[in-house]
């Protein structure tokens, strides 16, 4: 075969398949937001070094940024377009408004395509990296807030929301009473933590 | 970024030889490295060989206990893998360690242990780099060195190696197994990478156009028992600025078994041989550990700029074999 | 217009109470459209070429291979780029001559913009960007920013704010002080790293140059690009919808002037986006300082003498203060009082303001400092600052608008605990760490800036406010329509929102923690008059009913005050002395800020302040190699700022304090939650482990070097 530094893709996108002619060197992001209109998905550093670009494929989060579009020929993409419900919101999506997630929001897709999959993620019983025990017998830790807020490391916000994300995240897992949440104060925060 | 062809290959014979048609050819697992890499202009590759979908994604024990682990088996698979958690906790620890969730979900086995150091000189085209540019010089050494290399590094390259993974591999004994247009080979990870010397551009032992298909871990009673603590300059999100692979068995107060494997501080996962050997057979004190720690460090050569981490990784040594050595006092006062 | 400024307004409910964004939903589902998304027929895509020399001149670049290459459109570069103006004083003060681009050959920094490489896709155009060749004749350059140096400078400042100020005998005052504490405090360089790239699209329609735009103040940026390009001010629109974070970085830069420029020549729309890396160079960024702080005060805490000398850098084509030494000003009196900003230049970018310019830096010194005077003295920190509470302002000898300093300090102690607290460092250890808690107080100026609005009373029942504002995620577009709901005596969710169009007049930008507090003075007196016009009665024309308001004599006409927002930051911390890891385990901070219009995003700003405290204190520092005069390391995995992980639960809370003479009672919150709270966590780091840290960010190397001492 004589060498081809372009070719057209098939990307299933939000459950709506797409054809389309990709440069080789077009990543996933810039297919999505310069090519397909899809611009909800944010270029932030464009190396995978802070996670707005977050995207599902194949069920699985992702950083679409360091991504090649060509090589994700065939696969299933979720974009935060396509993860509400027609016109209701994701249990995530709604809590990140209900809890204000966000300042700027230019994070804010990233956050919740990787709060969607990292809930799913501790559900199949994943690990993390402050998990204290990891050995299968240990059981599943609960998802408390210091294993959401390392599962979400992944995902920087330079306006400093993560207090609210930790919040809406743990409403969207079920870990919480839904509702307006109430700030604790310190002794309550100690208490759930296990500081102090 | 310059244009490159880009080939899916089906499988591991098709895969080493499209790599082998076409020069100045990579082989493309996760991405999350090279394509990076690629941008910033440090890898210009004519060729990508996609080789993520190729059947090496499997995880399957071998026999008396080990576990051969596929190239292209995800960061995430690995770190969530039962076995691997069983087994040798430490490695699932590492990985956890290591980067995101969304990067561990693309990384792989094979692109882990071939990823590039951080070193912000290597990265940056616009500088001299002896890794990037041979005989360029390394800026690193009079410059901007705080994470770099304490141990068995040179005057021509002070890079660390990266990876989280590669340093529990390292305390594991892991063999790396890889295909070549003249059949299969191995490497023990003990000599997958080279010594920096005067050529730190040649990293790793691989013959040219090697595939990396899989890692074996041979079995190791004493990982059941093992511990990974990364120190970084955040919480979370970073790379280590020094980090331990640790395994300790001590019977009757004694160190039956042990393994140490220091990250962050050599252009390879650093396996403390000699601190090792210092232990065996020795009492599970702090002040063991300690000397064992500075048998090991012995070699050190820090720079104006990162002699800390003789001291961090001391310490860590310290802090991580005492933990460990109370867990199996612990348990050995419960099987009584 | 009405000028009366005094008294509130009739509170119908809206403002105080808490409101999502509005545009809330927009952000969470992917709707909202940042400036680099905005879908236009012919987009070209431009990509930045900068140099890699710090000083120098460009020798030779020539631009025919690249131009050969596919899909390239343009070579923009100093041989043929068009001539701007560069001899005015535009909006923000003299032409930034970092917006003159490709007019010389001269690189005054290393990352100055040399070319812009323009292509039919953005792959095309990086890659000719990257394959462009220019040669460079390189001179000495010199990036060396230390203390000491005979070339630092005291700036001109201006007349209401010099850069050195003080009263009384200072040598005397410290001479006769029980207790002297004389420190050197620096802070590196750190940069805004805002997640939206800095981005901007132009293209010509009917006459006019249209920029869609990522900035802070659009009206700023097109009377900017006006003068640049010599055009009448009402040829050029720029708009800004959504704008992903600002911090004091986003206004005129090189992107706006670059796509402009590009949109002329290929008579077609141009997008420009900056990469990260570029960022470092091109988008400002908070000066590293060198600050002295001396004290000396008498054994019960009371200041006799207080010196605090600041050292910044600038560029050698630019002059930017970083104030430092201002903080002290607003804080505490002293017989003796000095305060000094010097400047120093060098072959550096221009800093510019970067959330809190003067008082984060500033305030970690001073603060850290007052931590240490309360050590020599044997006293509690909350007591030697309620002990040196000015009356009025020690230079100014103004009164304070209001000052509930240590209303906020004894809110915060009840909360956070402080009273069970053991004065002694380096005694609390839970497991491998050891625990400290810290604290320190916070102010910002409260300032205003002239602005006008539009409020439209619509046929349909509803209202429309028009105004240049920019929500750069401080839920601006929120706030001014609860304010305007008020204003009307109506329910916000008739009040329909559009800022960030420069068509819309002249407003004050998101900056100096005054946008909020600016826009809703114009909103409410436009709201107010179209009220009262409303209630003579008659029918609402199809095209509505706009009144318009100007606050320039509103703000002109205020009264001479001491106006700052106040808040006591506390700070508890985890420090693994065998590691060096310092972990912040919670954050409190009780502010004093006027009226907090939605108290939902107005605590989101304000822990947002808090964590951006925490991430100075312990994470931020971008690096310079001396040799080459540029970044080390310029990238998000290279300058950390803090991860989720890092950040604990943080609370901020307030207490009521409306200022009497803002028609809303707003002060302004934007910036008074990053003061103090690096200060308070550095303060902790002492208290947990009895070694004083003076050096931001207190990385794990430094800790371990310094270990668990004995000394204060």
């Amino acid at each position: 075969m004589p060498p081809s530094t372009a070719g057209a893709i098939t990307l299933t996108i939000n459950g709506e398949k797409h054809t389309l002619p990709v440069d080789n060197r077009t990543t996933l992001l810039d297919a999505l937001r310069e090519r397909l209109g899809l611009t909800g998905t944010k270029k932030g550093c464009d190396q995978g070094q802070c996670g707005a670009c977050t995207v599902l494929l194949d069920g699985r989060r992702v950083v679409s940024c360091l991504q090649l579009a060509v090589a994700a020929e065939g696969r299933e993409v979720t974009t935060i377009e396509g993860v509400a419900d027609g016109d209701r919101l994701h249990p995530v999506q709604q809590a990140f408004l209900d809890l204000d997630g966000f300042q700027c929001g230019y994070c804010t897709p990233g956050q919740i395509c990787s709060a969607i999959a990292a809930i799913e993620e501790h559900a199949a019983g994943w690990p993390s990296a402050v998990t204290t025990d990891v050995r299968p017998e240990a059981g599943v830790p609960p998802l408390t807030a210091e294993e959401i807020r390392e599962r979400m490391s992944g995902n920087l916000c330079r306006c400093g929301a993560y207090v609210s994300i930790v919040q809406a995240v743990a409403r969207a897992a079920g870990e919480r009473p839904a509702g307006p949440v109430e700030l604790p104060g310190a002794a309550a925060v100690a208490q759930a933590e296990g500081v102090a | 970024m310059r244009e490159f062809d880009y080939r899916r290959a089906a499988d591991v014979p098709g895969a080493v030889a499209l790599l082998g048609a076409g020069p100045e050819a990579r082989y493309l697992g996760g991405g999350t490295n090279l394509v990076d890499l690629m941008k910033s202009g440090v890898e210009r590759p004519a060729l990508l060989v996609d080789v993520r979908e190729l059947p090496l994604d499997r995880i399957e024990e071998t026999d008396g206990g080990g576990l051969r682990i596929g190239a292209t088996v995800t960061n995430s698979d690995l770190a969530a893998h039962p076995e691997v958690r069983r087994r040798y906790p430490a490695l699932a620890q590492a990985v956890l360690a290591g980067a995101s969730g969304q990067l561990r979900n693309m990384a792989t086995l094979g692109g882990n242990l071939l990823q590039r150091t951080r070193c912000a000189y290597f990265t940056d085209v616009t500088k001299p780099c002896n890794k990037r540019a041979p005989g360029s010089g390394c800026p690193a050494v009079a410059g901007e060195h705080r994470n770099h290399a304490i141990l068995g590094a040179s005057a021509h390259c002070v890079a660390v190696h990266p990876s989280d993974m590669g340093v529990a591999l390292a305390a594991f004994d892991a063999v790396v197994h890889y295909e070549t247009a003249d059949g299969p080979g191995a490497l023990p990870l003990a000599e997958f990478y080279l010594p920096v010397g005067d050529t730190p551009h040649r990293e790793t032992a691989l013959p040219p156009g090697a595939l990396i298909t899989g890692v074996t871990l041979p079995p190791a009673p004493v990982a059941a028992a093992s511990r990974y603590r990364k120190v970084r300059e955040r919480a979370s999100y970073a790379f280590a600025i020094g980090s331990l692979a640790a395994a300790l068995d001590v019977r009757d107060g004694a160190v039956h078994d042990v393994r140490l494997a220091f990250g962050a501080v050599a252009s390879r996962p650093w396996r403390a041989r000699t601190a090792e050997r210092a232990l065996l057979g020795g009492p599970a004190t702090a002040e063991a550990f300690a000397a064992a720690a500075d048998a090991e460090l012995a070699a050190a050569e820090p720079l104006p700029g990162n002699g800390y981490k003789v001291t961090l990784i001391r310490n860590l040594v310290v802090a991580v074999l005492t933990e460990l050595a109370e867990e199996c006092r612990r348990n050995e006062e419960a099987t009584r | 217009m009405t000028t009366t400024t005094t008294g509130t307004v009739p509170v119908t409910g809206a403002v105080g109470t808490a409101h999502t964004r509005v545009e809330g939903r927009d952000k969470v589902t992917g709707a909202a459209r940042y400036a680099a998304e905005v879908p236009l027929a012919g987009l070209a895509h431009g990509w930045l070429v900068v140099s890699t020399i710090a000083r120098g001149r460009i020798r030779a670049l020539d631009p025919a291979p690249v131009r050969a290459m596919p899909g390239v459109l343009a070579v923009l570069h100093h041989g043929n780029a068009q001539p701007l103006e560069s001899d005015y004083v535009g909006p923000m003060g003299p032409a930034d001559p970092a917006l003159q681009l490709f007019q010389h050959d001269r690189v005054p920094y290393a990352g100055w913009p040399v070319a812009l490489v323009v292509a039919e896709t953005s792959e095309q155009a990086r890659e000719a960007a990257e394959a462009l060749v220019v040669e460079y004749d390189e001179e000495p350059h010199d990036v060396a920013f230390a203390a000491g140096r005979p070339e630092a400078y005291v700036p001109a400042g201006n007349p209401r704010s010099p850069a050195e100020q003080g009263k009384g005998d200072l040598a005397a005052g410290l001479a006769a002080s029980a207790v002297v504490v004389d420190e050197e405090y620096t802070t590196p360089e750190e940069h805004h790293h805002p997640m939206e790239p800095h981005t901007a699209t132009a293209y010509w329609e009917n006459g006019r140059l249209e920029v869609i735009d990522a900035n802070q103040g659009s009206a700023y940026v097109a009377q900017e690009l006006a003068r640049l390009f010599a055009l009448d001010p009402s040829a050029v629109r720029v708009r800004s919808e959504h704008v992903g974070g600002g911090f004091g970085s986003k206004g005129a830069r090189a992107p706006q002037v670059a796509a402009a420029m590009a949109a002329t020549v290929l008579h077609r729309p141009v997008r420009v986006v900056l990469t990260r890396r570029q960022m470092f160079s091109l988008t400002g960024y908070r000066s590293p300082t060198i600050q002295r702080v001396r004290l000396g005060a008498d054994p019960d805490g009371r200041l006799r003498a207080l010196d605090h000398e600041g050292l910044n850098q600038t560029s050698t084509v630019h002059e930017f203060v970083e104030r430092s030494a201002d903080v002290a000003r607003a804080m505490y009196d002293a017989e003796a009082h000095h305060t000094v900003s010097r400047v120093l230049r060098l072959d550096v970018p221009t800093p510019t303001w970067m959330r809190a310019p003067g008082e984060a830096p500033g305030s970690f010194a001073l603060e850290c400092a007052l931590d240490e005077l309360a050590e020599r003295c044997g006293l509690d920190p909350i007591a030697v600052r309620a002990r040196n509470e000015p009356e009025v302002g020690p230079l100014s000898g103004l009164p304070y608008s209001s000052r509930r300093l240590l209303t906020c300090f004894e809110e915060g102690a009840r909360r956070f605990g402080w009273a069970d607290r053991d004065p002694r460092p380096g005694v609390r250890r839970e497991g491998r760490w050891l625990l400290g808690t810290g604290t320190a107080a916070a102010s910002f100026p409260t300032l205003a800036g002239p602005s006008t609005a539009a409020v439209t009373a619509e046929a349909d029942g509803g209202y429309t406010v028009r105004i240049t504002a920019a929500d750069i995620g401080t839920g601006a577009r929120t706030a001014l329509a609860l304010v305007a709901a008020d204003a009307l005596e109506v329910a916000p969710d008739r009040i329909r929102v559009r800022i960030g169009d420069s068509d819309f007049g002249q407003a004050m930008l998101a900056g100096g923690s005054a946008g909020t507090r600016s826009w809703a003075w114009a909103v409410t007196l436009a709201a107010r008059a179209l009220r009262e016009q409303l209630a003579l009665g008659g029918t609402i024309p199809p095209q509505g009913i706009t009144v318009r308001s100007d606050t320039a004599e509103a703000l002109a006409a205020l009264p001479p005050r001491e106006r700052h927002a106040f808040g006591a930051q506390f700070a508890e911390v985890a420090v693994d002395v065998a590691t060096g890891e310092v972990r912040v385990r919670r954050m409190l901070g009780i502010f004093a800020a006027g009226r907090i219009v939605n108290p939902l995003t107005a605590r989101s700003q304000l822990v947002g302040g808090m964590i951006w405290g925490l991430s100075m204190a312990l994470h931020e520092e971008a690096v310079r190699d001396e040799r080459w005069g540029g970044h080390v390391g310029a990238d998000l995995a290279g300058y950390h700022v803090a991860a989720n992980a890092d950040v604990p639960l943080v609370e901020a809370d307030w207490v009521d304090d409306p200022d009497e003479q803002d028609p809303v009672g707003i002060k302004g919150i934007g910036e008074v939650g990053i003061v103090g709270a690096a200060a308070a966590v550095a303060n902790a780091v002492w208290h947990a482990t009895g070694v004083r840290h003076r050096h931001l960010p207190i990385r794990p190397d430094r800790v371990l070097t310094a270990g668990a001492g004995d000394r204060g």
